[in-house]
C-alpha cells in the first residue's frame, strides 16, 4: 500500500513537529510513508469563507500531488473533512470535468490519522508512553464531519502513563472557525474562553486535540491567561514514547 | 408596540453588543443547557429516530420539487371545505389582506396565536397603520409585545428575559393594554401566568377576529394543523368569528398520514416533550366561523430556486438548531436582526431576502463557526453548515464587480500561495525568518516552550487581543524534509 502523509498547510508553517511526529508514529507501526512535496493545503480556508473560484487551483493543486497513492493520511479532522465534503463541490463549480474524476478518485482516500491508525492499520495500542494528566477535545469537524467517534480516546487510553481525565462539554465548538475567528472575534473568544475555562476545570496539565488550529485558538486563549496549561497533538502524544 | 428589526446592525457588531450584557448571557446558557437536555433525553428514547428525520425530509422534499401541484390540490381541497383562499406574493399583500378582512367585518381589534409568518411579514406593524390593535396571546410573545421587545427565539421569544424581568414588565404595561396585573404580582411563575391568563381571557373574549398561522397544511384534506403548549392557540381558532390564517406555502404535507411524522418529529425536537399538550386541527370554515387561509410566498419561491439553498423550506420551526448552537447561546437571537434567528435564520434570511442587498443579510452566514451541532439535532435533515457556505459564496460573487475589500485580496493571495508547493516554500522561508527575529523578540514563552508574540497590528490584533500567538518556526516541514534530504 502506498501511504502518503498530508501535513497541512498549518502544521507545515506553523507545527513541523506535528508531520513529524505522524512520520514517527507510521514508522513504528511499520508504514513507510511519503511526504509528496507538491503538496500545498486542502483549499479549505477559501472554501469556508466563500471564495471558491479561488479554490479551484488549490484543490487541482492537491489531486494532483495526491495522484497515486492508495492511502492519504491527515493529522487533521477539519482538512479530512474539507476534503471529503468540499472538493466535489470546488471541482463542480469550476466546470472542469477532468478535475471532478480526479475528485472522485482522491477524495476517498483521504484518512484523518485516528481513522487510519483504528481502521485502515488496526491498532488501537500504538506503543506509546506519555505520563501527563491529560484531558482530550474532539474538535467539530473529526467529532461531526467525520465521525471519528471513540477512536481518539481508544488511541489515548491505550497510552502508558497516561492519566487521561474527561472534558466537561466536550463537544461544544471552541470558537475557532477558521475566518470565523476574526470575522466575528468577540463570539469566538467567548466560545473560547469558555472551553478554556472547562479545561482549566480538570486539572490536566496538557490538552490534546487532532487539530492543530482549534489548540491554536485555545492555547492561545490558555496562554494569555497564563494558565500553564499546555497544548498538543494528538499525533505528538502518540508518537512519545519511553525512549523519546 | 414599536420593536423592530429594520435598520439592525450586521451580526458581528450587534453580537458585540449582545455579548458585553452578562445577565442576557447567564439567562441564555441556562434556557438552552435545560432545554438541550430536555430534548436529548426525549430524542434517545426513540429507537428509529433517524429513520423518522429521513421520513421527513423525503416528505417535505417531494413537497418543495412538486410544489406548485401540491399547492393547487390544497387550494381545492380548502375551498371545497368552505374556506377562502388567498395567494399573497410578499408580505405587503399579505398584510393588506388581512386587514382588509377585519375592516370588513369592523373589527379595530384582532387577537393572535403566535406565528411565525405573520410576524415575518411585520403584520402587527401593518395592521396598527390601519387601526387595528393586534394582540398576542402566546405567553411569551406577550410579554416580548408588552415590553415594546422584539422576539428572540422561535420557539421561546422572550428566552433573553428572566421572570424577575418578566414581572416588572407585567406590572408596568399591562394595565395600558388591557386587564392590569394583580396587586403584589410576585415572580413566581405560576403567579406570572395566571396573571397572563387573566389578562388575555379578557381579550379572547372580546375579539370577532382572530389571525393564526399553521405548522402544517395538509394537501389531501384541506386541513390547517396547529401545535401548541397553552391552549391559547385552541381559544384563538375556536372563539371567533372570522378566522384568518398565514400560511408560508412550504408547509404542505401531502397527506394525512404524513402527520403520523411530523407530530413525532415536531414536539421532541422543540419542547423536549413526547407530544405537545395541544393539537387543534380544522379543515375549512367550522359551523358559524369564516375561515380564511393566506397562502404566502415572501421569497419563499426565491429560497426553492436554489439548488443547495432549498433544503431549508424543509423547516419545521421547531429551535433545535437555536438551542445546540453555541453562537445562539452566546449572543441571542436579536443579534440576528430577524424574527428567524439563529443557525436556521443565518441560512433562511439570505435565502428569502436574497445576498448582496444589504451588509446585514451579507454578515449572516458567516454567523458561525460551522461545527455542525445544528444539522445534528435538525428533525428534517437540513445541512445548515453545507448551505452556509453556498451563500457565502454567493456573497462573495456577489461582491466580485466591485472594488475589492481587503479579505478579497488576502484571499487571493493566500490561494495563489497554495497552488503551488514553490510558491509556499517561498512563504514558508519569509516566516521562518521572521520567525527566527520574533523568537529572539518575543518576551513570553507559551507553555511546551515556545515564545509568542506581542500583540499584532490590525487586522491580526483581531486575533491577538485575545490570544497569544506562537512565533512561527525557523524552519517548516517541508524544509526540514528536503534538507535532512528524506528521499
Amino acid at each position: 500500500m502506498r501511504v502518503a502523509v498530508q501535513v497541512t498547510c498549518i502544521n507545515d508553517a506553523m507545527f513541523p513537529d506535528t508531520g513529524e511526529a505522524v512520520f514517527t508514529l507510521l514508522r513504528r507501526l511499520g508504514v513507510a510513508a511519503d511526504f509528496p512535496a507538491a503538496q500545498t493545503c486542502c483549499a479549505q480556508p477559501m472554501v469556508n469563507t466563500g471564495y471558491l473560484d479561488e479554490a479551484v487551483p488549490v484543490v487541482r493543486n492537491f489531486v494532483d500531488a495526491f495522484a497515486g497513492y492508495d492511502a492519504i493520511v491527515t493529522p487533521s479532522g477539519s482538512c479530512a473533512g474539507s476534503v471529503r465534503h468540499q472538493h466535489a463541490m470546488v471541482a463542480r463549480r469550476s466546470g472542469d470535468d477532468r478535475l471532478a474524476e480526479a475528485v472522485a478518485q482522491t477524495s476517498p482516500k483521504v484518512y484523518e490519522l485516528t481513522e487510519f491508525l483504528v481502521d485502515v492499520l488496526g491498532v488501537t495500542d500504538v506503543g506509546a508512553y506519555f505520563p501527563h494528566r491529560v484531558t482530550y477535545h474532539p474538535t467539530c469537524h473529526s467529532l461531526r464531519m467525520l465521525g471519528v467517534g471513540d477512536r481518539p480516546l481508544r488511541l489515548l487510553r491505550a497510552v502508558r502513563g497516561i492519566d487521561l481525565v474527561e472534558l466537561p462539554a466536550a463537544n461544544e465548538c471552541c470558537g475557532f472557525g477558521g475566518t470565523f475567528a476574526v470575522k466575528n472575534a468577540e463570539t469566538s473568544t467567548a466560545m473560547g474562553a469558555d472551553k478554556a475555562r472547562h479545561v482549566l476545570g480538570t486539572g490536566a496539565e496538557v490538552l490534546v486535540a487532532g487539530d492543530n488550529s482549534c489548540l491554536l485558538h485555545i492555547g492561545g486563549l490558555l496562554s494569555r491567561q497564563r494558565t500553564g496549561v499546555r497544548v498538543m497533538h494528538l499525533a505528538e502524544v502518540l508518537a512519545r514514547t519511553e525512549d523519546a | 408596540m414599536s420593536g423592530t428589526f429594520v435598520g439592525m446592525p450586521a451580526f458581528p457588531a450587534a453580537a458585540r453588543e449582545a455579548l458585553s450584557d452578562a445577565q442576557l448571557r447567564r439567562n441564555l446558557a441556562h434556557a438552552t443547557s435545560t432545554i438541550r437536555a430536555k430534548r436529548a433525553a426525549v430524542v434517545g428514547e426513540v429507537d428509529e429516530w433517524e429513520e423518522l428525520r429521513l421520513a421527513g425530509a423525503a416528505i417535505k422534499d417531494n413537497v418543495l420539487h412538486h410544489l406548485d401541484e401540491h399547492l393547487l390540490r390544497l387550494e381545492r381541497s380548502l375551498t371545497e371545505r368552505g374556506a377562502t383562499v388567498h395567494w399573497a406574493r410578499d408580505a405587503a399583500e399579505a398584510c393588506e389582506i388581512v386587514a382588509s378582512i377585519a375592516r370588513q367585518h369592523d373589527a379595530d381589534e384582532v387577537v393572535k396565536v403566535k406565528s411565525m409568518a405573520t410576524q415575518e411579514i411585520g403584520l402587527n406593524e401593518a395592521l396598527a397603520a390601519h387601526g387595528i390593535t393586534a394582540w398576542e396571546t402566546d405567553l411569551a410573545e406577550l410579554i416580548v409585545q408588552l415590553g415594546d421587545d422584539l422576539p428572540s427565539h422561535i420557539l421561546v421569544p422572550a428566552i433573553h428575559r428572566n421572570r424577575a424581568e418578566i414581572r416588572e414588565i407585567f406590572r408596568e404595561r399591562m394595565a395600558a393594554a388591557g386587564r392590569p396585573a394583580p396587586e403584589n404580582l410576585s415572580d413566581v411563575p405560576r403567579e406570572l401566568a395566571a396573571a397572563a391568563r387573566l389578562h388575555l381571557r379578557e381579550k379572547f373574549l372580546r375579539a370577532k377576529v382572530a389571525v393564526s398561522g399553521a405548522n402544517f397544511a395538509i394537501a389531501e384534506t384541506g386541513t390547517l394543523v396547529v401545535v401548541e403548549s397553552e391552549g391559547n392557540g385552541r381559544m384563538c381558532l375556536t372563539l371567533p368569528e372570522v378566522l384568518v390564517s398565514v400560511v408560508g406555502i412550504e408547509k404542505i404535507l401531502p397527506a394525512w398520514s404524513d402527520l403520523d411524522v411530523f407530530l413525532q418529529l415536531l414536539p421532541r425536537s422543540s419542547t423536549g416533550e413526547r407530544m405537545n399538550p395541544y393539537t387543534s386541527m380544522w379543515s375549512g370554515g367550522t359551523e358559524g366561523q369564516e375561515a380564511h387561509v393566506v397562502l404566502l410566498d415572501n421569497g419563499r419561491t426565491r429560497a426553492l430556486a436554489d439548488e443547495v439553498g432549498r433544503q431549508a423550506l424543509r423547516c419545521i420551526r421547531c429551535s433545535a438548531c437555536l438551542n445546540v448552537c453555541p453562537v445562539y447561546e452566546r449572543t441571542g437571537g436579536h443579534a440576528y436582526g430577524s424574527v428567524y434567528p439563529g443557525p436556521i435564520g443565518a441560512i433562511l434570511n439570505p435565502l428569502l431576502r436574497g445576498v448582496g442587498v444589504d451588509e446585514q443579510t451579507d454578515s449572516l452566514p458567516y454567523a458561525s463557526s460551522l461545527c455542525g451541532a445544528c444539522f445534528e439535532v435538525c428533525p428534517v435533515r437540513i445541512d445548515i453548515p453545507e448551505v452556509l457556505v453556498h451563500l457565502r459564496s454567493q456573497v462573495v460573487d456577489a461582491h466580485r464587480a466591485g472594488p475589492p475589500k481587503g479579505e478579497a485580496v488576502a484571499m487571493k493571495s493566500a490561494a495563489w500561495v497554495l497552488s503551488g508547493a514553490r510558491r509556499l516554500s517561498w512563504a514558508e522561508r519569509g516566516m521562518g525568518v521572521a520567525g527566527r527575529v520574533l523568537n529572539r523578540l518575543g518576551r513570553k514563552v507559551m507553555p511546551g516552550g515556545r515564545r509568542a508574540l506581542g500583540r499584532l497590528p490590525w487586522p491580526g490584533s483581531l486575533w491577538s487581543n485575545a490570544r497569544d500567538v506562537p512565533a512561527p518556526p525557523a524552519e517548516s516541514f517541508r524544509a526540514r524534509w528536503r534538507r535532512e534530504g528524506r528521499r
